[in-house]
Formats: C-alpha cells, sequence, structure tokens
C-alpha cells in the first residue's frame, strides 16, 4: 500500500497542490462573471507552477524549475492579463452569464474526475513516481476543461477552458514522467502564447461579424433576425 | 469513576455553552466598537426565562409542549457522544457519529413540527425554511463525515480523534476539503451570519426565530439553551476532529485539566474567528443558501474525491 504517511512533506505538499488544482477548476465551472474566472484560472496557473517547482525540488531536476518559471510567467501573469485587457476592452467585464443547470454541470464534473480516477487507475501501476496518483487529477483537469468549453457560450470562457486543457496536459507529463524534455516543452509554452494572441484576433473577427462574443449566435445561418 | 466522568462532562459542556455564545458577543461588539453585554449576560437571560410563567396558545397540541424537552434532550444525548475535554469516556463507545447526526437531525425535526403546530404564518415559513437548508445541510455533513471515516477507518469520534492525533502533522487534502465542508455546514446549522441572524428578528429573513416566535418562559429557555449547545457542540466537532491536540487520552487529573484548558483556548479562537467572519459578511438571500449549501457538499464531495485519487492509490 501506498499511503499518504508515509511520504515526505513536500511529496504531501504535490498532492495537496494537486487536490487544489482539481478544486480550482470545479470552481471555474462555477464562476458567473469573465473576470473572476480568469482570476481563478490564474491561480491555477500559479498553483501548478507551485506544484512543478516542488517536484523540481523532490525528483532533483533542475530543469524542471525553469519550466515552472516559464509556467509562472505566461499562465499566472501574461495571459491572464491579455485576456483581462480583451475582456475590458470588449466591455464585458460587469457581464454576468447565466450558466444553465449549474448543479447539474457540478455533478457531472464529479463524475468525470470519478471516471477520470478508473480510467487512470491502469495506467498509474506503470509509473513509479511517488506522485503518480496525481495523474487522475491532471486528466479530471482536462475533462473538466472540456465540459467548462461546453457549458459555456462565451468565447472567452471557451478560451480559458482549452487553456485549462493544457494546464491538465502540462501537469500529467510534470507528475507522471517528470516532465517533458526542455524543447517540447518551450514549443508547447510558444504555442500556447500564440493561441492566445489568435484568439485574442478571433475575438474581434467575431466581434465584428455578429456584434457579441456570443458563440450560440453563430448556430444562426441567415443574417437577418426573423 | 469513568463513567462519574462521563456523566460530568457533558454536564460542564452545557453549563459552558452560554459562555461561548456571550464571548462572541463580546468580541463582536469589540470588533464594532460599541459596548458589549457581560460575558455572563446569556445566563442572566437564561435564568429571566426560566422564572416566567409559559403562556402557549389555546390550539397548541401536547407537541408544542414537548418539544422543547425533546429538542433539549436530544442535544443532551449528542453532547454525551462528543469527546470534548477526553477521548475514550465510556459514553463515546455507545453510539458514533452517524448516530450524532440522527440526533441532532431528531431535534430538528421535532422544532420544524413545533413550527407548524400552532398554525400562525411565520411558525409555517420558519419551518419550511428550515427543512429547506436542513435537507442541503446534512448530506454535505455526513459526506464530510464518511471522508473522515476513511481515513480512520472507524466512525467512532474517539478513535478518529486518536487516528489523527497518532499520525501527527499530515497535509490531508482530503481533511481540509471536509474541514471547509463542515465549517460551512457548522455556520448554517447554526443559524449563524451569512445564512441566518441570530440577533435580529425582521420577518422576512429570519429562519430559526420564525419558528420558535409562540414559545415562552422556560420553553424558550430551554430550545435557545439547545441552541447555544449546539453552537458549542459543533465548535467542539470541529476543534477536536481536525486539531485533537490536547485532549485528554487517559482520564489522570493532569491530563484532564489540560484538555479542560485546551478545549476552552481552541473555542476561544474558534469564536473569534467566527466573529471576525461575521463582521466581514452580510447575510445573504435566502435563495442564495441553497449555492451556498451546494458549494459545502462540493467541497466534501472533493474531500471524499481527494482521499480516493490521491491518499490511498
Amino acid at each position: 500500500m501506498n499511503e499518504l504517511i508515509d511520504h515526505p512533506l513536500d511529496e504531501q505538499a504535490i498532492l495537496f497542490i494537486a487536490a487544489l488544482v482539481i478544486f480550482t477548476s470545479f470552481l471555474m465551472l462555477a464562476q458567473k462573471r469573465l473576470t473572476s474566472l480568469v482570476g481563478v484560472f490564474a491561480w491555477q496557473g500559479f498553483l501548478l507552477a507551485l506544484a512543478t517547482a516542488l517536484s523540481a525540488h523532490t525528483q532533483d531536476i533542475p530543469h524542471l524549475y525553469f519550466s515552472a518559471a516559464l509556467n509562472l510567467g505566461l499562465k499566472a501573469f501574461l495571459i491572464p492579463w491579455m485576456l483581462i485587457r480583451l475582456i475590458a476592452k470588449f466591455d464585458m467585464h460587469r457581464e454576468i452569464e447565466a450558466l444553465l443547470y449549474p448543479s447539474i454541470t457540478l455533478t457531472a464534473a464529479a463524475s468525470l474526475v470519478l471516471f477520470s480516477y478508473y480510467v487512470v487507475l491502469p495506467i498509474e501501476h506503470l509509473s513509479t513516481l511517488a506522485t503518480r496518483n496525481t495523474i487522475a487529477v491532471s486528466l479530471g483537469v482536462v475533462l473538466l476543461g472540456m465540459l467548462l468549453m461546453v457549458t459555456r457560450r462565451q468565447a472567452i470562457a471557451q478560451v480559458v477552458g482549452f487553456m485549462a486543457i493544457e494546464n491538465g496536459l502540462f501537469f500529467a507529463a510534470v507528475a507522471a514522467t517528470s516532465g517533458m524534455p526542455m524543447v517540447v516543452e518551450m514549443g508547447i509554452a510558444f504555442d500556447v502564447l500564440v493561441a492566445a494572441i489568435i484568439f485574442g484576433v478571433f475575438f474581434f473577427h467575431i466581434n465584428s461579424s455578429i456584434d457579441s462574443l456570443d458563440v450560440d449566435r453563430l448556430n444562426r445561418l441567415n443574417e437577418m433576425e426573423r | 469513576m469513568n463513567w462519574l466522568l462521563a456523566a460530568i462532562e457533558p454536564l460542564l459542556f452545557i453549563f459552558i455553552s452560554p459562555l461561548l455564545a456571550g464571548w462572541i458577543k463580546w468580541v463582536k461588539c469589540r470588533l464594532q466598537n460599541r459596548r458589549s453585554p457581560s460575558l455572563v449576560q446569556p445566563y442572566r437571560d437564561l435564568a429571566k426565562l426560566f422564572r416566567k410563567t409559559p403562556v402557549v396558545a389555546n390550539h397548541a397540541s401536547w407537541l408544542f409542549e414537548a418539544t422543547p424537552y425533546i429538542v433539549f434532550t436530544s442535544i443532551l444525548l449528542a453532547v454525551a457522544i462528543v469527546p470534548s475535554i477526553a477521548a475514550h469516556l465510556p459514553t463515546a463507545s455507545i453510539a458514533d457519529v452517524i448516530a450524532l447526526v440522527g440526533f441532532l437531525a431528531l431535534g430538528r425535526f421535532f422544532l420544524i413540527l413545533a413550527g407548524m403546530d400552532i398554525g400562525t404564518a411565520f411558525g409555517g415559513m420558519g419551518s419550511s425554511r428550515e427543512a429547506t437548508i436542513a435537507s442541503l445541510a446534512e448530506p454535505a455533513m455526513l459526506m464530510a463525515v464518511f471522508t473522515l471515516a476513511m481515513s480512520a477507518n472507524t466512525t467512532n469520534l474517539s478513535s478518529a480523534i486518536d487516528y489523527v492525533q497518532d499520525n501527527g502533522l499530515v497535509l490531508r487534502p482530503s481533511f481540509i476539503f471536509a474541514l471547509a465542508g463542515v465549517v460551512l455546514v457548522a455556520i448554517a446549522e447554526t443559524g449563524r451570519v451569512p445564512v441566518d441572524n441570530p440577533a435580529t428578528h425582521l420577518e422576512l429573513t429570519m429562519i430559526h426565530e420564525a419558528m420558535i416566535l409562540e414559545y415562552g418562559g422556560r420553553h424558550l429557555a430551554l430550545i435557545e439553551w439547545a441552541g447555544q449547545i449546539r453552537l458549542m457542540l459543533f465548535g467542539v466537532l470541529i476543534v477536536n476532529i481536525f486539531f485533537p491536540w490536547g485532549i485528554a487520552e487517559s482520564l489522570t487529573l493532569d491530563a484532564l485539566a489540560i484538555g479542560l484548558g485546551a478545549m476552552v483556548a481552541k473555542l476561544m479562537v474558534l469564536g473569534l474567528l467566527l466573529a471576525i467572519s461575521e463582521m466581514m459578511l452580510a447575510k445573504m438571500r435566502i435563495f442564495r443558501v441553497q449555492d451556498y449549501l451546494g458549494f459545502a457538499y462540493l467541497l466534501s464531495l472533493l474531500g471524499m474525491l481527494s482521499h480516493v485519487i490521491l491518499e490511498v492509490g
């Protein structure tokens, strides 16, 4: 048995942060305001960076410190700042999105986490790291990010969901295999950055063509209101 | 000797409990730059109510008169289960924490019935609100209890306290989530500030007070006293399960004195925190209480999930 008490304190801390990461994913699903959604997303990025730095410390892999710093800079500060600026530019920081069936969404989220736990169960035995239990959490973060994209209508909220999916993948890499090679990691980081910029451009296009960022209105084929 | 102690401890508990209510009020008044009533004011109020003749409405059935006694007895039984000063009293092995939740529910059930018994509009309104809150709070409470029980492999409170104490300081995500869930539930169950305001009798917002509006004299005194005991019960439950350090493991005089001191100190800190949080928060709309309790349930559920996923595997 691999009980929690057998781990040293810093590994316990990583597991604890993993629990907080999945908690932020749940919080994101329940946020009604776009600015607070982005705020929670920034916290998730911060927690991820912290977990990465801690696993760099416990496993003694110095290059993880670098990816922790990259993660902190990009996902805890730069991308949230860009999103907040976009929200301010579209004058949406006061807008409250009515969530469709919030309690059903949260129940679905809890069952998704359980589902990812059962899916990951056989994979976990392949890894020898002490933090391998967090693979289920990272898959859960990926699925909850998808759920966020499915349940929201605002384009910005969907982008946050997309970034949360990336957070989950990054966390899986750190927790299961002590991080990806440096080149891959930097490539992904810049991909995410570029994606954020391109999304910003897309927002302007969507906004100029349908005069709103509500993507449900893209379903309509004709331009005239009937 | 053990049984004597098991009889003394709940008595001590119920006689201290008005002091906790007085302490919270005192801290709150000080924080608001007001002059506070004396710490023993709750005792004076209770004594005054006990001296008065209870007046009962013409239409009241036996249920109305029996309810204060049932409420008080059920909370007394609940107190006997919870280890406050010493763990491993003989009463602790009689019932476990699920029975504790059951005792709390029993008292609440009769209070709800009594609220509807007279047939006033306020009583029914208060009862329906209380039932709504209780039905949402109870699953969250039980889920947090199950989280604890899964870690400690027992539902007995004394053994669970042993387990937490033996392991020393372990960063358990499940305990932190369960703690947060229990705190939210405790605030709702004891009718404190964001859910209910114990200090007002404003018709449209009150929950607990609406149910007991028709009570007077010693009936009201018993219900008020039971409310104070319930507040302290949740306080002791929170501090002794999640921070059990200091509780008397052996039944020597020294250990008991330390246990009493530790409990009083922990409760004072908890009362301080409660007063501060009540200062900062405003009472929320009644329709938002379900979101609040849903959040409490989510926290408890996350506690359970993180136990299964992160702590055992």
